[in-house]
């Protein structure tokens, strides 16, 4: 075992990419959204208190009998379909065998030689607007392993632990790995491509609700395969495999990271261990784990305790039909119908706000109107809850019909935009529907003329030069009397209405 | 097959984690000997023309609905366990130990 805790070297990204190919293989591990786990009925609930959601089962109990949850086969396939996949007409389970104890069957049950789907792509669109194709090795089914905690050690770190304590809550959950073939001729931007591939596919799943895919809470959690290969070479060099990379950013910068790393190996006449790679979110970068040179033996075998998986193919079909419109294509196609600029589609894409627009515009509301005030002011105030603004409103109990019944005051001519701001707090503190906030508020446009009128011709009594401007066709300056007419009325006038009395009584309508 | 040896024995149970004494080596060698040599009959069973199956049953998609069924309490769970701390299972450490 050799551990390196200090930097090592590292060439800078563009010399790297002067001498050397990138080549990547992306493991994406997704923990499966079903009510129970894996092979017994236990509960998944995140954050539950440690060893509440065990049995004979996943504690591995002698005489257990696994069974298969019917739900997280249909969500494996499913995940299959979405990613072009072959379908296998039969495929196992197999025991990954290995001595650790956060399993304590001292097997994880997985696929091996027979993934439940195979031979698949997922096309990833880059900020340029050009895709790169990702082919998909594989995508089979598994559980995740209980979680351990080190103590004795200074830093909770499995260095230095004098012992473990490992909570089995999480052990049987299932999980689908994603596995890529290796990813080739991304160049430059390989560190682009792959957080790409991982956000379409977190969007992907998201999409077809079958996890949560919470990098955060490591329902969704990438390793990173790396090799680089010298420009006049026919094969690939030595590949690193980085573990545990669990934010899109940290994707980029590890990819970023170990190229320039191995680059600096390579440089030097150096190669490459072929070895676990451990990534360091404060820092931003790897350190040496487990050396693989003794090519771990998991000693697969077909798991005697489950029959085999037999998708037919009208099943699978049946699946087939359940697909969600691709995410991509979804918002082509939403962004059309609404008529957003480039940059208004991705600031609601990017503020997660897609659903919520397209509620609102079913509702009633145009897309305009919802996009205005589901950002803004909500997102100011959800931001600084550290959530989004669909949990935001939903916690706070606004909908859509708010927004509706706020944009309907306005185009009726009860409020001006200022007031529906104003009414838009008020349902933002809960102090009802915008109809309800106004009348508590007194917020309405005057609609009596006279009063209106009156105002004027007090304004303009009150400011004979620029009167005189505006008399003389200096009509910008209307501006200037607008105002005063506004605080004049208290702020309950129509300022398009006022502009107009004004331009009438100074001879410029 | 290959013969059996002392060290084998003692690699197995270390990783099985059994504490074996000298002696009791010397007699699993021995006694494990014998069932190897049993079960190596299946070896002699004509099998030219049988496809390799991992199951006697020719089952296939046994399933469960996604229904959650009680757990254990954490007493239970932990009962079997040697030393537990922190309503978790204790272990020795993980790393340096081989």
């Amino acid at each position: 075992m050799t551990t390196t805790t200090g930097p090592e070297p590292t060439l800078s990204f563009d010399e790297a990419l002067a001498s050397f190919d990138p080549v990547m293989g992306l493991e994406v591990h997704v923990e499966l959204g079903t009510n129970t786990k894996m092979f017994c009925g236990c509960p998944t609930a995140f954050g539950a208190e440690p060893n509440t959601q065990t049995c004979p089962v996943c504690l591995g109990l002698p005489g257990a009998l696994p069974v298969v949850n019917a739900v997280a086969v249909e969500s494996a396939i499913r995940i299959g379909l979405a990613l072009n996949c072959s379908i296998a007409e039969w495929c196992r389970f197999a025991r990954k065998n290995y001595f650790y104890p956060d399993m304590p069957k001292n097997f994880q049950t997985s696929q091996y030689d027979e993934p439940i789907a195979f031979d698949g792509y997922l096309d990833v669109e880059l900020e340029d607007g050009s895709t790169y194709r990702v082919q998909i090795e594989r995508a089979h089914m598994e559980e995740d392993t209980g979680k351990s905690l080190h103590v004795g050690g200074s830093t909770g770190r499995i260095h230095g632990a004098t012992h473990s304590l490992v909570d089995y809550n999480r052990a049987g959950i299932p999980l689908i790995e994603i596995v890529t073939k290796p990813m080739t001729g991304a160049g430059e931007r390989a560190p682009e491509v792959a957080k790409a591939y991982v956000a379409t596919l977190r969007d992907l799943l998201k999409a077809m609700d079958v996890s949560d895919v919470k990098m955060e809470q490591g329902s969704m959690r990438c390793d990173v395969n790396l090799s680089l290969m010298r420009k006049d070479a026919d094969v690939f060099g030595t590949r690193t495999e980085t573990k545990n990379v669990n934010s899109l950013r940290s994707v980029e910068r590890a990819v970023r990271y170990e190229i320039g790393r191995h680059a600096a190996v390579l440089s030097s006449g150096g190669s490459i261990t072929q070895e676990t790679r451990h990534w360091h979110e404060d820092t931003g970068i790897t350190t040496s784990g487990r050396v693989k040179s003794d090519a771990e033996d998991y000693r697969y075998f077909p798991e005697p305790d489950l029959v085999p998986v037999a998708p037919s193919r009208e099943s699978v079909e049946a699946l087939r039909g359940t697909l969600p419109e691709p995410p991509a294509e979804r918002r082509k196609r939403l962004q059309a119908a609404w008529g957003f600029a480039d940059l208004e589609m991705r600031d609601v894409v990017n503020a997660g706000l897609v659903e919520l627009v397209e509620e609102t515009v079913a509702a009633g509301a145009s897309p305009a109107a919802a996009r205005k005030w589901w950002s803004g002011e909500v997102a100011r105030r959800a931001n600084g809850e550290g959530v989004d603004v669909p949990s935001y409103a939903a916690r706070i109990g606004v909908t859509p019909a708010h927004v509706v019944e706020l944009e309907s005051l306005v185009t009726s001519g009860r409020l001006n935009d200022s007031m529906a701001r104003q009414a838009w707090e008020g349902v933002l503190d809960g102090e009802g529907t915008p109809t309800a906030v106004a009348d508590a508020r007194g917020l309405e446009l005057v609609q009596d003329t006279g009063a209106l009128e009156a105002a004027v011709d007090t304004v303009i009594a009150a400011n004979p030069d620029v009167a005189d401007k505006i008399r003389d066709g200096k009509v910008q300056a209307v501006g200037a009397l607008i105002g005063q007419v506004m605080r004049e009325m208290k702020g309950h006038a129509d300022a398009a209405a006022a502009r107009q009395i004004i331009l009438e009584k100074l001879g410029q309508a | 097959m290959a013969d059996l040896t002392r060290a084998d024995v003692a690699h197995l149970a270390g990783l099985a984690r059994i504490d074996l004494s000298d002696a009791e080596l010397d007699k699993m060698v021995g006694e494990l000997a014998v069932i190897l040599e049993s079960v190596a009959t299946v070896q002699q069973a004509p099998i030219a023309d049988v496809e390799p199956m991992s199951h006697p049953m020719p089952l296939v998609n046994v399933t469960r609905p996604d229904v959650v069924r009680p757990s254990l309490t954490p007493d239970e769970a932990l009962s079997g366990a040697p030393e537990s701390e922190q309503q978790r299972f204790s272990v020795p450490r993980i790393l340096d130990e081989e």
